[in-house]
């Protein structure tokens, strides 16, 4: 520690105060504090980002010597049709993995904020939130089996007399990502369910009270008081389910590796066969230059919208 | 996949065991390298679902008590996906169980084993056997430096429900794929499913195997061991393998395969022959002992036939191939293990019970007994044929690290799809191979 006395005699003059030292010393430990955690998140995700990033412009093998090829990389990830087309799909999965869950999640906890306030509510909240804390390879182990031809959903549309619709939903080139989209659903609706619920139980009763008087129905409520003022939780709820679409990986990794043909396939798992099965470390880190890029690109405009609303 | 990747060279050779004058190997015992008599642990990385390398393993230390293991396992395609990383880190396993061998003798990241296999007298044993493991220095297999040894050598072929082939008046085995179709086409008529596989993109497309026998049965097996072996020019777009995926694309038409197939793992396959659904089934004798667990007495086994009457029929075989880190602590243990498994009398025995192939070795050992009424007695038996034949393969799933994955499993897929045809096929894959070769 440094004392003031044997600080040269401009600097002594121009002394902080009390107030502005102490401030700084607030600073200092809060940094302090924040320091491990940020640590641990320049060494495990800026590091690797900017590490990826060095890669997407060598060619290398992972052992070997690395190669500078400049943006080769980027323009074969670019030109090729099959890797393209995984973008397409990740953006079929955000109807799934997003738009239906916010949508589905709007509805369910609008419907438990009003009608199941008690236990009721509670037990319906952790039943759609469990998807959350099961081990995502069992789910996908589980719904693969739900899935299958002689599977459950197939036997139960065959007791309703569908049987013409039955069919191996992970195996068939039109169904199959519909149906990865079904395990998205399960897994993100008790997620944006529980925040949107949350946002509604803190909402000033008395609007909807004014508006009971004024003989708005459940839908009136719902369009002009718990939607507009739920924007914050909707916009968090996109964020996170949009990501979780366009990142995907775990979902489609254990119910379709992303099969049948690519009709499944997404980035993530291009990345992930790139990288490890071929070897191709440099094409690999471009197409997840790429995939971020591209999340970033979709998701701050809605994280701009959701501020300038508010 | 794995299933299909354990397959990885030619056996005409290992088979050719049986065809080769018999010799006794020449092991001077005093110099060999073994593992001592202090305490050593000796690590090993195995795969995932394989009981027989942990099996051997345990039977070692009995025999060889300073000797303990520290195995770590993992899942095939997790396998594939680490091991050039264990490998070139700076604590490599000294046994591994290696899913390809090209990339890791090249980049040096595997041990050359010729000292070894002059100490051992391995150069002594039947040619193919080793040479299924060698690799030149151009990267070309099949000749030069030896990288691996297999733990055992397996077999594919057909295997079928007994009673459901006498219901369809199969009383032999088909003697040409004219014959076999008739059968698939009776199997058909009389409402049972001809054939079951597997072809989920998580366990690999299994229409591999039939696509690659039907390549053997309509051609010569050479030119699709050059593709595997990635000799320069080679192609898989020949005029015999369009003429062998049409035949596989008429089956699919024919309804002879699940209609869920592309949604089928290997093990649900493996399940629902085992449960009756299926007449053949194509497979390796790396299945017998779950065979003889599910149907005992009921399953036979055939290898896949020649077109022409009078022709030989073809097998893809290859060894389990297990190598020595080039850094490893132990590599003389290891390689002493190596040399073991396939000439100790004990180990042999549980290669055969366990792994329920052929386990190699020097010429003129007696192959050891086999339960009476498994299925390995007939595998077994089909070894020679094709190694006298000279037809044996190696699997085109292992031609590169990712031509499985990348090639033949999407476009088989769409082909069961309707979206790709036997020209379609031939040429995505060809051109999947050349981009992952110029790399």
């Amino acid at each position: 520690m440094t004392t003031s006395d044997n600080r040269p005699a401009a600097l002594a003059a121009s002394r902080p105060t009390t107030k502005s030292k102490n401030a700084r010393r607030e600073a200092i430990i809060g940094w302090l504090f924040v320091l491990p955690a940020l640590l641990m998140y320049a060494m495990f995700v800026l590091l690797p980002l900017l590490m990826s990033i060095q890669y997407s412009f060598f060619r290398w093998n992972g052992i070997g010597p690395m190669t500078w090829v400049g943006f080769d990389n980027y323009t074969r990830v670019l030109s090729d049709p099959d890797l393209l087309g995984t973008i397409l799909n990740s953006f079929r999965l955000v109807f799934f993995f997003s738009f239906i869950p916010v949508a589905l999640g709007l509805v369910v906890a609008s419907v438990m904020h009003r009608m199941a306030t008690g236990r009721l509510g509670a037990v319906s909240r952790t039943v759609l939130f469990l998807p959350q804390i099961i081990p995502l390879v069992a789910a996908g182990i589980i719904w693969g089996w739900l899935l299958a031809l002689p599977g459950l959903i197939n036997e139960l549309l065959e007791a309703v007399g569908l049987s013409a619709l039955t069919r191996a939903w992970l195996g068939d080139f039109t169904w199959a990502l519909p149906a990865v989209g079904l395990i998205g659903v399960w897994v993100l609706l008790g997620f944006c369910t529980v925040l949107l619920w949350t946002g509604m139980s803190k909402l000033d009763p008395a609007l909807y009270e004014s508006a009971r008087i004024d003989g708005a129905s459940w839908f009136n409520e719902f369009i002009s008081i718990t939607v507009p003022l739920l924007r914050n939780e909707i916009g968090v709820c996109l964020t996170v389910t949009v990501i979780a679409a366009l990142a995907a990986f775990d979902i489609v990794y254990i119910s379709t590796a992303g099969g049948p043909g690519n009709a499944t396939a997404v980035p993530g798992i291009q990345i992930y066969i790139l990288a490890f099965t071929e070897q191709r470390i440099g094409p690999a880190s471009a197409l997840a230059v790429i995939l971020t890029l591209l999340v970033l690109v979709i998701i701050i405009p809605i994280q701009r919208l959701n501020r300038e609303i508010k | 996949m794995k299933r299909l990747l354990h397959l990885s060279l030619s056996t005409a050779a290992v088979l050719g065991i049986f065809a080769v004058a018999v010799k006794t190997p020449s092991v001077a015992a005093q110099d060999v390298p073994n593992c001592g008599t202090e305490p050593i642990t000796v690590r090993g990385y195995f795969e995932t679902g394989f009981d027989l390398p942990f099996r051997l393993t345990e039977e070692f230390s009995v025999q060889y008590p300073n000797v303990t293991w520290d195995i770590s396992q993992d899942q095939f395609a997790n396998l594939i996906n680490a091991t050039p990383r264990l490998l070139s880190g700076d604590n490599p396993p000294d046994l591994i169980r290696l899913p390809t061998l090209v990339s890791f003798a090249t980049q040096g990241l595997v041990m050359n084993l010729d000292t070894y296999a002059e100490a051992f007298g391995w150069n002594d044993w039947p040619v193919p056997q080793l040479n299924q493991n060698r690799v030149a220095e151009d990267g070309t297999r099949g000749a030069g430096s030896l990288y691996a040894m297999g733990l055992n050598y397996s077999l594919t072929g057909i295997f079928y429900n007994r009673e459901q082939a006498e219901q369809i008046g199969m009383t032999e085995p088909p003697a040409t794929l004219a014959e076999f179709e008739a059968l698939l086409a009776a199997a058909k008529e009389a409402d049972l499913l001809p054939i079951m596989q597997w072809g989920s993109a998580r366990s690999g497309m299994g229409l591999a195997f039939p696509l690659q026998a039907l390549m053997a049965s309509v051609g010569p097996v050479g030119p699709i061991n050059d593709w595997i072996f990635q000799t320069p020019g080679a192609t898989i777009d020949t005029p015999e393998n369009l003429v062998a995926a049409q035949h596989l694309q008429d089956w699919i038409t024919n309804g002879y395969f699940p209609e869920d197939i592309n949604a089928i793992e290997y093990t649900d396959a493996q399940a629902r022959f085992g449960a009756g659904e299926g007449v053949f089934i194509f497979n390796g004798d790396w299945q017998n002992a779950g065979y003889d667990a599910s149907m005992p007495g009921n399953v036979g086994f055939f290898l896949m036939p020649p077109a022409e009457e009078g022709g030989s029929p073809a097998a893809m075989s290859a060894p389990l191939t297990f190598g020595i880190a080039a850094n490893a602590v132990n590599a003389d243990c290891a390689a002493f293990f190596l040399n073991w498994v396939a000439t100790n009398e004990v180990a042999r025995q549980i290669g055969v019970d366990v792994g329920g192939s052929n386990p190699g070795g020097p010429s003129g050992l007696e192959m050891p007994p086999v339960a009476e009424g498994s299925i390995t007695n007939e595998t077994l038996a089909a070894g020679p044929v094709v190694g006298e034949a000279g037809t044996s393969m190696d699997f085109i799933a292992n031609a590169t690290s990712a031509i499985f994955a990348q090639g033949w499993t999407p476009e088989l897929q769409e082909m069961v799809g309707g979206l790709q045809d036997a020209a379609g096929l031939l040429q995505a894959v060809q051109a999947e191979y050349e981009l992952q070769l110029s790399e």
